[in-house]
């Protein structure tokens, strides 16, 4: 590639968390950040298989972008986030059993991340194994505290407990918080809370606007 | 007359009680990203239907003839994106050659459906749940209806949010998410009309 980019990691895992945080700045992959999220449990075990799944993608990427037809290149990205994914979902089958019989469609959905494919194809496709790597590692990470801070309100306000410990004993929780009106909720509140933050301290034009997909 | 009766159950529990947007948060991206007019709603779920029929009959005979009998059930998820993949990439084709006029109608969406995650969880369910290809038809067709609702619904209101006064942090998409909460809220209603 022509123009190789110096990147430092720590800068990379840093843009992943914040200034490309996958779920309140890109809003993309938004499904499994409401669909999952009822319970802090589920959400760090879907936080992480994203960011497993992630991080291999963008390393096997990165690592076969020398041998690689530049015309068949996304069939192929297609197929290693495919193959992957299958990965983690026998893997979770296999060993987080209760959380998998309540999100397994999900997990297998990942396969249809744009995050993923966005990843591997700006970043994995033009850059060395160890950036691509933490870069991976940064965007999972990013996606991750996402829909741990949204799981974590939820929990705890539609349940009172968070992991599934009682907290907040003897008050009645909002049911609400844990129907899907509530991951709605929580999402949009949420992402209009950073937006705030963006705008009032750093004069920023408050992102996750109009963008979809 | 019970079979009929099963598959009219499937397909309202499919649009309205398990409806795709609102009760399996599937197809959020596109959801948030096309439900701006509601012409543009209506060739999505006109695309999206089709595309959910053919795909959902595709692999339903794919999985059915070739893997089971195989034993590869495991590689559903590369086969199933493999399937869905070249068939909207072919529809693609063929409709640019055969009918140009439907293709600056309806082809535009085909590209943004090829990898969606609504279009691949209607074969996965599928299989899950072991419908028979009756069955598997009457859920796409369900599922994709179900989505064109809620397209339709949600472009309709936000053709009048345009004109609201909205503070700066939530304009465009966290006033979406919340509206759709309230859609959400509503379709909860649903969930008592069928017990399967």
């Amino acid at each position: 590639m022509s123009h190789e980019h110096q990147y430092s990691n720590w800068q990379l895992i840093k843009d992943g968390l914040f200034k490309e945080n996958t779920i309140f700045r890109l809003a993309i992959s938004l499904c499994p950040a409401i669909a999952v999220t009822n319970g802090l449990k589920n959400g760090v075990y879907m936080g992480l298989a994203v960011m497993f799944v992630q991080v291999m993608v963008n390393v096997t990427v990165s690592s076969i972008k020398n041998f690689l037809n530049p015309l068949v290149r996304i069939p192929v990205f297609m197929l290693i986030i495919s193959g992957w994914v299958s990965v983690t979902d026998m893997v979770m089958a296999a060993y987080a059993r209760d959380v998998y019989r309540q999100m397994g469609l999900y997990i297998q959905l990942i396969v249809a991340f744009a995050s993923i494919l966005v990843m591997a194809e700006m970043f994995a496709s033009k850059n060395k194994v160890v950036p691509s790597f933490f870069n991976g590692l940064g965007s999972g990470l990013g996606f991750m505290v996402a829909l741990v801070v949204i799981s974590f309100f939820r929990e705890l306000l539609g349940r009172g407990s968070l992991w599934g410990f009682e907290i907040a004993g003897g008050s009645k929780p909002l049911l609400i918080m844990l129907l899907p009106t509530g991951g709605f909720f929580a999402v949009g509140i949420l992402m209009g809370f950073f937006n705030w933050i963006d705008i009032r301290f750093y004069g920023g034009k408050g992102a996750g606007g109009a963008s979809g997909h | 007359m019970s079979d009929f009766g099963s598959l009219i159950e499937l397909f309202v529990a499919a649009s309205l009680i398990n409806n795709f947007v609102f009760t399996r948060f599937l197809g959020l991206c596109i959801f948030f990203g096309v439900s701006k007019k509601v012409e543009t709603a209506v060739g999505m779920t006109i695309t999206f239907t089709a595309v959910m029929i053919i795909s959902s009959a595709l692999s339903w005979l794919i999985y059915t003839y070739a893997m089971i009998p195989l034993d590869i059930t495991f590689l559903k998820i590369v086969v199933f994106i493999g399937i869905v993949a070249a068939f909207v990439q072919s529809a693609d084709i063929i409709m640019r050659k055969i009918s140009p006029g439907l293709y600056y109608k309806l082809g535009v969406y085909l590209a943004l459906i090829a990898t969606n995650c609504i279009i691949l969880a209607v074969p996965l369910i599928n299989a899950a749940e072991g419908y028979s290809l009756i069955k598997s038809l009457v859920f796409g067709l369900g599922s994709g209806l179900g989505f064109g609702l809620a397209l339709v619904i949600m472009a309709s209101i936000r053709e009048k949010l345009e004109l609201a006064q909205v503070p700066r942090p939530f304009q465009g998409l966290p006033l979406a998410f919340v509206t759709t909460g309230l859609i959400a809220l509503a379709f909860t209603g649903f969930s008592g009309l069928i017990t399967l």
